[in-house]
């Protein structure tokens, strides 16, 4: 496969990627400049991993002057945590996390009837009262508008009401590079510096910068069973139904979320530059693949966003 | 491989969404899953062809309602180039999403059904167009082939269009005849159309110059914050980070910042890739300088050759975007110029631009939604400025609402790029 993509794709000349780097710094500076108290979101993922390393870059060589907040759905690739955790002591970087588990155990929300559910919707509630705890007025996320066409829409400062809703009908004009960072008292404006970034401009940036990835995200050995057309993990929290059978493949995961609606994809991939390889060369879009989520309704996204879904 | 931002607009009856359709799919930016989405959806729709409306439209009330209400951005790339492609309604009520997606734009994608020529929508895609300073239009002719690809409608509509372009002040506009629906001149050549000897669409947007005469423009750049680590290995360290908008920076040039006066020497700079000896816009950096002087965020750092103007009275092309009130006289609003914040008094409306008669009404008492005029604001503290026809960044801001926090206006200061009488 890697043999047949033309080769000066891969060596990149990387003029755009430097465009949209600084275009983030720019965005992340906004934001320290005029907000009191931000955060970012960080669920260890490729996307949070590269806007970590943006916001270090952008105001390097002082120490990052705001927490990372992780929200723990209890359904996470061990793999993803362990990055989670050396990620954190490798950089000193403050670390709050929002769990979903402990939010169901204290009755804050009620857990699906099946622990096979997905904790997507879940996160919501724990996302904003982790928020609301920590007093945030900026809350940063890794969001791109090519994942989903909801997110096509969204503003790079998105503001948030009370009750965290977003309200697509009524968002504010986003003219040049002026950001209006003004809110009301209860209100927080999530930001998205890496919004006109591309899976493959994510990966091209993980290549030249080196950035350090959960395994993952790489060709890897592992027990799966197909469902739906999918390839999903055998996991603690995911198991075969009667019928579907365990094979072990050599896969690889786009994104890693809830590992109940997280599929992952048949790859000899090893190295960013071989994903690189591998994504110039697929048909499949990165939700289309692997998130479950996104395939139950036409408005899937909208309507997790619309009540303050990441 | 460099990054170009391009707008477009107009409503799913002119052709907008096919032609967006035909780019993202022609240049197989299109993946399998998100074609077979929309084709499930043409047919739950019961539509005859593959709606691809569907696919660029992403709000639920978008769809059902069939119109494009707000901006998208989307995205392809060939092997030479990146694009960011806002994708704006055409409608009059949603004038304000036209100006926000080609406040950012290099080129301007305006589109004209052959069938009906130059109409209201493509006019005022136009005059948005130029008046936010875009420097390349390319005008789609579309759907030729329902006008059998008749060389003589489209120089009709070439003709007439050049007109109005040389009343807005456009120069060197494209004029490219296509049917986004069959494929004519947008990613491949038509062969319908051996008359026609210029390159289809695709071949324009790969070869139009990015960031074209920015570097040439004096040295701008916003101070966003300075950068003090309060850390022991990094004692006496103060560096100002902003992005450059325009002009080059090079170490060891003398740089004056405004509206303070102060100067200084750069006498060293930091790009997101290490430290340079030069660098342009849109780089984002930090800036060490030789002094030590008190300045921070809202300065302008400049080159000592040519100076923005400072001013505490500024007049603007003002468009006016909120739709819970009006601009009046006496009126006060907070204003962001670049890295700069104040308050602004509308001090006179003198001009009320009608978009449709390019006319100028002098004496109107207000500016409501969509609407755009030349306004004077006297201003709580003093901005270092250029004209927005000069430098798209230092010449922009925008109006907040005190009451409501929303972003009322965008603001370009100095005259239109063309004249309204």
């Amino acid at each position: 496969m890697t043999n047949q993509v033309n080769s000066t794709l891969l060596v990149s000349e990387s003029k755009h990627l430097r465009d949209l780097e600084s275009e983030s710094l720019h965005i992340i500076r906004e934001v320290i400049a005029e907000f009191d108290r931000p955060a970012l979101l960080f669920s260890g993922g490729k996307d949070s991993a590269v806007l970590l390393h943006l916001a270090l870059k952008a105001i390097r060589p002082a120490p990052l002057p705001f927490p990372v907040v992780h929200i723990d759905t209890g359904h996470n690739f061990p793999e993803v945590i362990a990055f989670r955790n050396r990620v954190v002591d490798k950089l000193g970087v403050e670390l709050v996390v929002g769990s979903v588990d402990e939010a169901i155990g204290t009755g804050f929300i009620r857990g699906p009837a099946t622990e096979n559910g997905s904790r997507n919707r879940l996160q919501t509630p724990v996302l904003l009262e982790t928020i609301r705890r920590g007093r945030y007025t900026a809350v940063f996320g890794g969001a791109r508008r090519d994942e989903e066409r909801a997110r096509a829409k969204e503003r790079i400062y998105s503001l948030r009401d009370e009750f965290g809703q977003w309200d697509p009908r009524n968002q504010r004009p986003e003219l040049w590079n002026l950001y209006n960072g003004s809110i009301d008292p209860g209100q927080h404006m999530r930001v998205f510096p890496i919004s006109n970034w591309t899976e493959l401009d994510i990966w091209r940036y993980i290549a030249e910068e080196e950035i350090d990835l959960p395994e993952v995200y790489y060709a890897h050995d592992r027990a799966v069973f197909e469902r739906d057309g999918m390839l999903m993990a055998v996991s603690n929290v995911m198991q075969p139904a009667p019928g579907e059978e365990i094979v072990h493949r050599n896969v690889r995961f786009r994104t890693v979320g809830d590992m109940t609606s997280t599929a992952a994809v048949a790859s000899e991939a090893r190295t960013p530059e071989a994903v690189i390889a591998e994504t110039l060369t697929t048909r499949i879009s990165e939700r289309g693949a692997t998130r479950a989520d996104d395939r139950t309704a036409d408005a899937a996204m909208e309507d997790r966003k619309r009540e303050g879904y990441f | 491989m460099d990054l170009l931002r391009v707008a477009t607009a107009g409503s799913v009856d002119d052709g907008k969404s096919t032609l967006i359709g035909r780019l993202l799919y022609d240049s197989k930016s299109l993946s399998d899953d998100v074609i077979a989405a929309v084709e499930d959806a043409s047919r739950r729709q019961q539509s005859d062809y593959l709606n691809l409306a569907l696919l660029t439209d992403g709000l639920r009330a978008e769809r059902e309602q069939g119109i494009t209400i707000d901006v998208a951005y989307r995205y392809f790339s060939t092997p030479v180039r990146k694009f960011i492609l806002a994708d704006t309604p055409g409608h009059i009520q949603y004038t304000r999403n036209m100006v926000t997606g080609a406040s950012t734009a290099e080129v301007a994608l305006i589109i004209v059904d052959a069938r009906n020529g130059v109409v209201e929508q493509s006019r005022r895609h136009a005059v948005i167009a130029s008046l936010l300073g875009i420097n390349h239009a390319i005008i789609c002719i579309n759907k030729m082939d329902l006008v059998g690809y008749d060389r003589n409608v489209f120089e009709a509509i070439r003709d007439e269009f050049t007109q109005l372009m040389i009343k807005l002040n456009v120069q060197n506009p494209i004029y490219i005849p296509m049917s986004a629906l069959h494929g004519d001149n947008v990613v491949e050549p038509s062969t319908n159309m051996p008359w026609y000897d210029g390159e289809p669409l695709l071949r324009h947007l790969e070869t139009v110059p990015v960031h074209e005469g920015v570097n040439a423009l004096p040295l701008r750049m916003p101070v966003q914050y300075v950068i003090r680590p309060h850390l022991k290995e990094h004692h006496d360290y103060r560096g100002y980070a902003g992005s450059i908008v325009s002009g080059v920076l090079r170490k060891g040039s003398r740089i004056r910042f405004m509206p303070s006066g102060q100067e200084s020497v750069a006498s060293g700079i930091d790009a997101p890739w290490g430290p340079v000896e030069e660098a342009m816009a849109p780089d984002a950096v930090t800036v060490h300088i030789k002094d030590d002087l008190d300045v921070g965020r809202g300065e302008l750092l400049c080159s000592i050759d040519d100076l923005p103007r400072t001013v505490q009275t500024v007049s603007a092309v003002v468009c006016w975007m909120d739709d819970r009130s009006v601009l009046r006289e006496g009126d006060v609003y907070r204003i962001k110029h670049a890295t700069r914040t104040g308050k602004s008094k509308v001090t006179g409306i003198d001009t009320r631009f009608s978009i449709e008669s390019l006319k100028g009404e002098i004496g109107a008492d207000s500016l409501g939604l969509n609407e755009i005029g030349q306004v004077t604001l006297k201003l709580s503290t003093s901005l270092a400025i250029d004209d927005y026809t000069l430098n798209r960044s230092t010449g922009s801001f925008i109006l907040v609402s005190e009451a409501t926090n929303a972003t009322v206006a965008a603001g370009m200061i100095g005259p239109p790029r063309f004249s309204f009488q």
